[in-house]
């Protein structure tokens, strides 16, 4: 059921009117059953994945917490005999007995992720190797991958490491812990919440309070104004240019980067804009997933800006962990003794920061393209971070840090590194991707553009014009959005003012979108994950 | 407390660590850098800091992260 789908507004309007008709005590209770209703309609056997995620996640977090009562107990009626040794040699025992348990527990839930996820991918690469020494290739496996599985799955350990790490203790109530792993408007694209930021909101009694209702309602046509009318729209373009790479290259490939660029940032804030505009109507805070990354000054800010909550889960579970573990900090020591102290103190960092993108692009999908596109991304990072002192003399030497020009330049830099950067996602082929990135350098001829060639791509005059439009709009919101909130603003305007523009949007939608609500053409980019 | 504002001025020179409370906040320290100094005190220390310490409360001045490392010296 997707977001754009007739059946999931209805859906959505059944369980909004039961949700403020019931009694609040109830309210929770409702949202989990929608969520596994909602869930059902994408397969019943995605149930059974999401069920055994939850279940055996549950159990594992009552265990830990019982071991560490164990301890507690343990420790307060021996106080007087143990000795400092004898304490920290129990605390040492039960410690391991914990990190057992959640290895098991992240052993089983990302196992079950990997081998749905990338096993034709390691089968594929494996009949690579046998085609070479002429052996006979393995047959593909038929995985149906669970919608949202990736983001599902992530949010889940991310709430057992916590639990781990004693930031809280387990949820002891299972349907509550299911509603955290299930909530619907977040269960396919995200956003990767916390538990500690969640929970209390997802589990409260609601009111109806008429401010938030009509703040969600705005962000959700909001969202489906970018989505349907910008994203669905757009998406025709892109596909015509990045589908035959023989026919368009040169400047076409610079079209359809930015195309692109624009598709996704539509689509996925957009969607992310219907979840949490859900989730306020229902009286629920869901954490931002962006501030407005394509006005990024460097890729580093455009990763503490776009798919927050996936940048914090790599930095909070994988990149920080692995930093400061043992081996990396005795790594870090041998490589002073060996490579000097500039090398030495680096290396962690290398090592985390090529871990953690490799990581990030295998999320992303079980190809060479995206784990290469997440290795560029690592490797424009760290080489940005050893040019910075460079940078800070240029800046300093030429007073051009504080300019207006020259921060426009910066953004321009960093939007085009990163649509560059995801041309590996619009052709999904290494090789091609080089290769078209390439032709813009060797076959750009700009003329081609002024042949008529555009209206060729599948949209015509008034999809450009609306195209336009809709994306003059986008740069403005985002402007305005700066300085505080746009529908705070909006509210404060004289009542026919205001009216009028949610009529206008909510008639945009109708009129302007692509296809129209109720039509499937074209899912969520990130559902795919 | 001397030796630790030695780790953290050398990564950044232009700031006063003894008075600055917003090192996170004002993103003065990134995650490059908050590694860094983690590896250097494990060295000065002796203390490993567990990545769940790695939060802007401790991080935030040069005090809270050596209140840090004594509670972690403590404890171990």
């Amino acid at each position: 059921m997707l977001f754009t789908s007739y059946g999931f507004i209805l859906f959505l309007c059944v369980v909004i009117g039961l949700y403020y008709i019931i009694p609040k005590r109830f309210q929770w209770k409702l949202l989990l059953v929608s969520s596994f209703v909602f869930y059902y309609f994408s397969g019943w056997s995605n149930l059974l994945y999401i069920s055994v995620t939850i279940i055996s996640t549950y159990f594992i977090g009552l265990k830990l917490d019982s071991l560490n009562k164990k301890q507690e107990i343990y420790l307060k009626e021996n106080k007087g005999t143990l000795s400092r040794e004898d304490k920290k040699a129990y605390k040492e025992k039960i410690k391991a007995k914990r990190w057992k348990w959640l290895l098991l527990c992240l052993i089983f839930n990302l196992g079950i992720l990997a081998v749905i996820k990338y096993t034709n991918f390691a089968i594929a690469n494996i009949n690579s190797i046998f085609t070479l020494f002429k052996m006979n290739e393995l047959s593909f496996v038929n995985f149906l991958l669970p919608m949202g599985i990736s983001f599902y799955t992530f949010q889940t350990m991310g709430y057992i490491i916590d639990v781990y790490r004693g930031k809280y203790g387990p949820e002891k109530n299972i349907g509550k812990l299911a509603l955290f792993v299930s909530f619907f408007p977040q269960l396919i694209q995200g956003p990767i919440s916390r538990f500690d930021d969640l929970s209390l909101s997802l589990y409260k009694e609601h009111g109806f309070d008429s401010k938030n209702f009509s703040y969600g309602f705005q962000r959700v046509l909001w969202g489906y104004f970018k989505k349907l009318v910008i994203a669905d729209r757009i998406v025709v373009a892109v596909l015509e240019i990045t589908k035959n790479p023989d026919t368009y290259d040169g400047i076409f490939v610079l079209v359809g980067m930015v195309f692109y660029a624009v598709q996704l940032y539509a689509d996925f804030t957009g969607g992310i804009d219907i979840t949490i505009g859900i989730a306020q109507m229902l009286g629920i805070k869901v954490k931002e997933n962006f501030i407005r990354p394509y006005f990024s000054k460097s890729i580093v800010e455009y990763w503490r800006r776009w798919h927050i909550t996936m940048g914090t889960w790599f930095k909070d579970y994988i990149f920080y962990p692995l930093s400061v573990c043992k081996p990396m900090l005795n790594l870090s020591k041998s490589s002073r003794n060996r490579f000097g102290e500039k090398i030495g103190k680096r290396a962690p960092v290398y090592v985390a920061t090529i871990a953690v993108w490799f990581t990030t692009g295998i999320w992303h999908g079980s190809s060479w393209n995206f784990i290469v596109w997440g290795l560029l991304n690592g490797f424009v990072i760290l080489v940005s971070q050893e040019l910075e002192p460079l940078y800070a003399k240029f800046h300093q030497k030429f007073h051009v840090g504080e300019t207006f020009g020259f921060r426009l330049f910066q953004v321009i830099r960093t939007f085009l590194l990163m649509s560059s950067l995801r041309i590996l996602d619009c052709y999904r082929d290494v090789g091609v991707s080089f290769k078209m990135f390439g032709s813009m350098f060797t076959k750009l001829n700009i003329n081609e553009l002024f042949a008529g060639s555009l209206l060729k791509l599948g949209l015509n005059i008034s999809d450009y014009i609306v195209l336009l439009i809709g994306v003059i709009i986008l740069i403005t919101f985002s402007l305005v959005q700066r300085s505080g909130s746009v529908r705070e603003k909006i509210s404060i305007k004289p009542a026919i003012l205001r009216y009028t523009i949610y009529v206008l949007l909510f008639f945009s939608i109708i009129i302007f979108g692509a296809y129209g609500i109720g039509f499937d053409s074209n899912q969520f980019i990130y559902n795919q994950f | 407390m001397e030796a630790l504002l030695e780790i953290l001025g050398e990564l950044h020179p232009e700031i006063d660590f003894e008075t600055n409370d917003r090192l996170i906040d004002d993103k003065i320290l990134d995650s490059f850098d908050i590694i860094t100094v983690i590896a250097e005190i494990n060295d000065e220390y002796d203390v490993a800091i567990p990545a769940h310490e790695i939060t802007p409360e401790n991080f935030n001045s040069a005090k809270a992260l050596y209140e840090l490392i004594e509670r972690l010296l403590d404890e171990d």
